[in-house]
């Protein structure tokens, strides 16, 4: 019976090596993308990155997503509620991840509505629509266009303004950021250049509220 | 099958080395996918399909002492040798990059590791299924003696 328990105990053993391994990991990570939002904090934030929020607020919380990514849809109306009930402390930074298939269509929509000051309301129309042109077994980005004129949009302009190559520059910037940062999924979250580790609501309100606390002490 | 007589006793150890071959690799494939955040090619879920079931095949070998166990383990073991060896000419550009099945998602050829210049992701998982079939080559001469 002494081999079976040999066995069981390398077992533990090698997944103990594996946790343990797994926290030495990240907690280096976050050392070291600590370091990075200290020296170089163009990663997270760039000239042509739209943001959300008072500009005087001290905790930025940088979002890279995806337009066609529905964790990112569900999560926008928690991150507003968040920045409403921290008024002028949260700035958001939206940055780009189009990781689906034809992701950086919607890019372009966006940051041709933003040469129309129209950035955040065709976002939320967008997210609030996608049920309908993202669905994953028959995705019609095509459809999104019925939705658009809600927000008031010159439609004619847009379509020119999205063949815009710096919009191109922009997508190449932001992929190129994510892969720094190591974000491979959408939503990635930094909160002044903290990664949220363990992906989740409640863990996303704490790293906020715990960066608050630094920030505004009482 | 399953007696434990003093033969099996021999063979046991190189058995349990081929079950810490085989679970060191799963776990570190799993570490570089859900700890590293890489995504795995489509090779290597080929390459994983074939070693995932070893850990637990050569478990149940271990506890039941099962000699048998070799017959099993084989064909898993020699699938993946061959998806490895595929992936590393791949890997290696001695077969051409338009050939190969993974036009989307994962690039087959992306480099993720590169330990000494050597020690590249797919050459571990060779490494890996050599080791095995190498272990269980021994075992098959011992038992047919």
């Amino acid at each position: 019976m002494k081999k079976q328990y040999l066995v069981i105990t390398s077992g533990l053993f090698l997944v103990f090596l594996f946790v343990l391994g797994g926290y030495f990991y990240k907690t280096q990570q976050t050392k070291k993308l600590g370091f990075l939002a200290q020296k170089q904090t163009e990663i997270f934030v760039r000239k042509h990155s739209p943001t959300l929020g008072s500009d005087k607020a001290k905790v930025f919380l940088v979002e890279f997503m995806d337009p066609a990514c529905e964790t990112c849809s569900a999560f926008y109306p928690f991150v507003k509620k968040l920045m409403a009930d921290h008024p002028g402390q949260i700035k958001l930074v939206l940055r780009y991840a189009p990781f689906h298939d034809g992701a950086d269509y919607f890019v372009r929509i966006l940051e041709a509505a933003s040469k129309q000051g129209k950035y955040m309301e065709t976002l939320e129309i967008m997210y609030q629509s996608q049920p309908y042109w993202a669905s994953h077994h028959n995705p019609q980005p095509q459809l999104v266009w019925q939705f658009l004129p809600r927000v008031g949009l010159d439609l004619e302009k847009l379509k020119n303004d999205m063949n815009d190559p710096e919009i191109d520059k922009i997508i190449a910037q932001d992929l190129a950021d994510a892969k720094t940062l190591n974000v491979m999924k959408t939503p990635g979250f930094f909160v002044n250049g903290k990664p949220l580790v363990t992906f989740g609501d409640r863990e996303l309100q704490q790293l906020i509220e715990s960066e608050i606390a630094e920030q505004y002490p009482r | 099958m399953t007696h434990s007589d003093n033969t099996s006793n021999a063979h046991w150890p190189i058995l349990f080395v081929c079950w810490l071959v085989v679970t060191t690799s799963t776990l570190g494939s799993l570490f570089f996918s859900e700890i590293m955040q890489f995504a795995p090619c489509i090779l290597c879920w080929y390459q994983r399909i074939f070693l995932f079931p070893l850990v637990f095949i050569f478990a149940t070998g271990l506890f039941s002492c099962d000699r048998s166990v070799v017959r099993y383990a084989v064909p898993l073991a020699a699938a993946g040798w061959l998806v490895a060896l595929y992936h590393n000419l791949l890997y290696s550009g001695i077969i051409p990059e338009k050939l190969q099945p993974c036009t989307k998602g994962v690039s087959c050829t992306e480099e993720y590791i590169n330990l000494f210049g050597f020690f590249s992701i797919p050459m571990l998982s060779f490494l890996s299924f050599s080791a095995i079939l190498a272990l269980l080559f021994i075992l098959n001469r011992r038992f047919s003696r």
